[in-house]
Parts: C-alpha cells; structure tokens; sequence
C-alpha cells in the first residue's frame, strides 16, 4: 500500500473547502471507524480515513487518483458509524464525479465504464433499465473478447446468461417506452449541462 | 389496504422470480399493490457515483408520480428505496428548490420487508400458517442499502435489524443469530470487479455456514443474485463445497401459507433449494 510520502506535502485548503459545502468534513478528527468497519480496504490503495485526511491536506491528484474511490460499494458503514456525522461515503462520490470533471483518467476503467454504460443503457431504453442491453454494451465496450474467449472466461459468463435465460429471467426485450420519455430525456440533458456548469467554475 | 408499488428495473428482469413472489404473497394478505404508472429507473449506483444531479432527479421523477397517486408507496429493492428516501430528504432541504419537482412529501416510502413485517401484518399471517417451517435453520441477510446511512433510511435499528428474525419465528423457523446480517456483498461491482465480490462473499458463505444456517434469507434482489449465481463457482476457487440456498422472504411466507406457486417461484434460483426443503421434509 504506497501510503508513504518521501516528499513533504504541500498543502493548500481549497478542495477541504468545497468538500465542506457538502458535509462536515473538517471535523474528521482520525478515529479511523470509518476504515475499521470498510469492507472493502482489502482492494484499496488508502483507507478511507486517508481519503479524508489527504483531502483535507488539498492532495488532489492523490484523492482524485486513487483506487479507493472506485471500489467503494457505496455500502454507507463509514457514514452511518462517523461520530462527527462526516458523510464518508458521499465524499467518495463527490471526488469520483470530480474526477470524471476534470477529465482524469480512471485508475479503475471497468467500474467507470460499468456506471457509464448502465446510464447510457437507461437512456437508451427511453427510461427504465434492460438488463440484457446493459451486459451486452458492457461486454462490447470493454473489448477483450478474443483474450476472454481462450481464458474461458466468455464461456463462463454465457453458461451463466444461458442458465438466467432458461428462467426466464434474463430476457432479451423491446425496451418499455415511457409515456414520460422526453421528461427523461430532459433529466439526462440538463444532469449533463449541470456537470458541465461546474466544470467551468474555477 | 391499497398501496402504490415501485418494483423497480430488476424486478421486471433478473429478478422477476421476486416479483411473482410479492404478487403471491401480497394476495395472501390482501394487500392490493398499484403498479406506480410510467416509473423510471432510480439511477441507482451509477448515477450516484458519477453525476450528482442525475441521482436526484431521477428518483424525484417517482416521488412527485406517487404524491399524484396519493398512496405510500412501497419498494422491493433496497438500492431503489435508499435512492427515493436520498430524493424525498433532498426535495425537502435546500436542494429542493433547484430540483424543480412538485413534492410535499405527504407520502411514506417503505421498504417491502418493513412493511410486511408490521405488527398488523404479522399477526394477520400468523393464523394462516399451514405449513410451520419447523427445522429451517436460516440467517436473515438484510444487505447494506435498506437501512444504511439511517440519516437516509430513518431506521432506528441499522446495525442490527430484526425484522427477518421476528418474521421467521412467526413461520416457525429457526433465525439464527450471527453478526454479519447488514455487512456489504459488493453486488454494485458484481459485474465489473468479480474478484471483489468472489472475497466478500466467500466470507458471508463461511459465517452463515459457522453459525450452523440451512440457507440465507434475504429481502434485496441484488444480495439474492449475488449470493446465488457465483456459489458454485466461488466454492470451486476457494475449494469448498457450498450449498447454501439463498430465499427471498417473500418465498418462505408462501412456502409456510401454502401458496401453490412457490415451486415455480423458487425454480428461478441457481442453487436449487428443493432439496434442502425435503430433507427438512417441508416439500414433497
């Protein structure tokens, strides 16, 4: 785990600044319950109170970097278990939209385009998600296919497909259009517009 | 009683052997549940994760069509409750007003398992059970997203509900107590990150088994597809052989009423629990 800084830290209090618009963040006082109960720290790169701890020193290109804010489950344990009330779990957010603003490259591609797809998938299907259009846009934009093919692993994954199908529980099916398809529409491009508003603040 | 429903996208696909389950269940109750007209998707994990206003205003969407319908309304997916309780307390801070949807907020939104483990409901089932589910060991798995953060949820009890323990009792099975009841099974990176999932849920296999559980019982349809599907796969990595079904709460109130449906309901599960069921001399 690179948790380790040969270089002394430069700090600055803007990104502490804009995190606090959000939640208490500056009341972290490094209790460390928020990673204690993480059950994901085995797949991260910093625990979760580093998270907070380099933030609050202004470490962007850390936090903004890091692995630990894409393999978050979102499970909310930090949040619910803070004793300052810091809402961990919607810093995580936070900083992941953040990232994704400033056009950064994710240290995570496979989760970043799984959430991608999964809003792409819901739009395309006028507002409700398919399932099957979301596993297939996935598989297709993730590439690999020949590498997953001689690894078994594209066989694994249709036995599994094959297996829900034969439930019935995996359906290939004309989306269900929305009487409110254009409100949706609107949601998605005015969601879009609002991103890119905050992108252009300084 | 009359309530408006809000299924969500797996029920009407993955997870489609859940809903059938409620429509049973909710007609052995006498629960009339109104399909909320022109719902849309809550945006779910994605949404939240990457574009803050896409995961308020789609949820809002739904809120402002249930206030129309005038019922509370109730949701079987917990990722889908946890997203509409985000919306109705954002609609009622200072976001509100940016958010553009009519909303007072004069309607509940319940999560399924809350509602049909009320203290009315509960004693409404208790005389019409047929079949007791004497013998079932089984662990109430609740998951992450109905109960966490409380702040969210308005649950009092999140780090250790009982509603699946109070509901077992009442079928005559037997919940066992174990410490590992809301820990997180990953499901959101199920697709995307399998190894993730493969450790998480390893662990959750090994503690129900450590706790001496027959099976897991569940009331989100994610913890349900995400205990189910790998089991097999995951017991050949870590060499073990699992067999833990894994029910929805919905089947074991059918099973234990007597609907003539559960069979065909439980027939969409990966780990087949009809054997576990005769050996525990509950099934033919």
């Amino acid at each position: 785990m690179p948790n380790t800084f040969p270089e002394p830290l430069e700090p600055s209090s803007s990104l502490a600044e804009r995190l606090a618009g959000l939640t208490s963040v500056t009341a972290c006082y490094q209790c460390k319950k928020c990673s204690s109960g993480c059950p994901l720290t085995f797949a991260m790169d910093f625990y979760p109170d580093q998270v907070i701890r380099l933030a609050l020193l202004g470490q962007e290109a850390q936090v903004l970097g890091c692995r630990t804010i894409w393999v978050c489950s979102s499970c909310e344990t930090c949040t619910t278990r803070c004793p300052n009330n810091i809402d961990i779990a919607g810093v995580m957010d936070w900083l992941k939209e953040e990232a994704l603003r400033r056009g950064q490259a994710s240290p995570q591609p496979q989760v970043t385009r799984f959430h991608q797809t999964f809003l792409d998938a819901v739009l395309m299907s006028g507002g409700r998600l398919s399932e099957p259009l979301l596993l297939g846009l996935y598989q297709w934009r993730s590439g690999g296919t020949v590498a997953k093919l001689r690894s078994g692993a594209l066989v694994e994954d249709l036995r599994l497909a094959w297996k829900l199908a034969r439930r019935r529980r995996l359906v290939p099916r004309l989306p269900h259009r929305l009487k409110g398809v254009k409100e949706i529409k609107d949601i998605f491009k005015k969601s879009h517009l609002h991103l890119q508003k905050t992108q252009e603040k300084p | 009683m009359k309530v408006s429903y809000y299924p969500g996208c797996s029920l009407e696909g993955t997870a489609i052997d859940y809903a059938a389950s409620i429509g049973g269940v909710s007609g052995l109750l006498n629960l009339e549940m109104e399909e909320l007209e022109d719902w849309n998707c809550c945006g779910a994990t994605a949404a939240h994760s990457t574009n803050h206003n896409l995961a308020l205003a789609l949820p809002a969407r739904n809120l402002a069509l249930a206030e129309t319908a005038g019922r509370d309304v109730v949701v079987p997916c917990a990722l889908c409750f946890n997203r509409l309780k985000v919306a109705e307390k954002a609609l009622k801070g200072p976001e509100g007003a940016h958010l553009g949807v009519p909303y007072q907020g004069r309607i509940k939104i319940w999560d399924l398992l809350d509602y049909l483990t009320q203290d009315a409901y509960l004693k409404e089932l208790a005389p019409k059970v047929v079949q007791p589910l004497t013998g079932l060991k089984a662990v109430g798995y609740y998951g992450c997203m109905v109960a966490r953060p409380p702040a969210v949820t308005d649950k009092t009890d999140a780090e250790n509900p009982q509603n699946l323990e109070r509901l077992l009792k009442v079928l005559s099975a037997e919940p066992l107590d174990w410490s590992f009841k809301t820990d997180c099974c990953g499901a959101g990176l199920a697709v995307a990150r399998p190894d993730i999932i493969d450790t998480l849920v390893q662990r959750l296999y090994e503690r129900a088994r450590r706790a001496g559980a027959d099976c897991f019982v569940v009331s989100c349809q994610m913890c349900q597809a995400n205990l189910d599907m790998p089991q097999k796969r995951i017991g050949q990595k870590f060499g073990r052989d699992y067999y833990l079904p894994v029910f929805y709460f919905t089947e074991l109130i059918g099973l234990a009423l007597g609907h003539p449906d559960v069979k065909k309901w439980l027939a969409g599960h990966l780990v087949d629990p009809v054997p576990l069921l005769r050996e525990k001399g509950l099934m033919e």
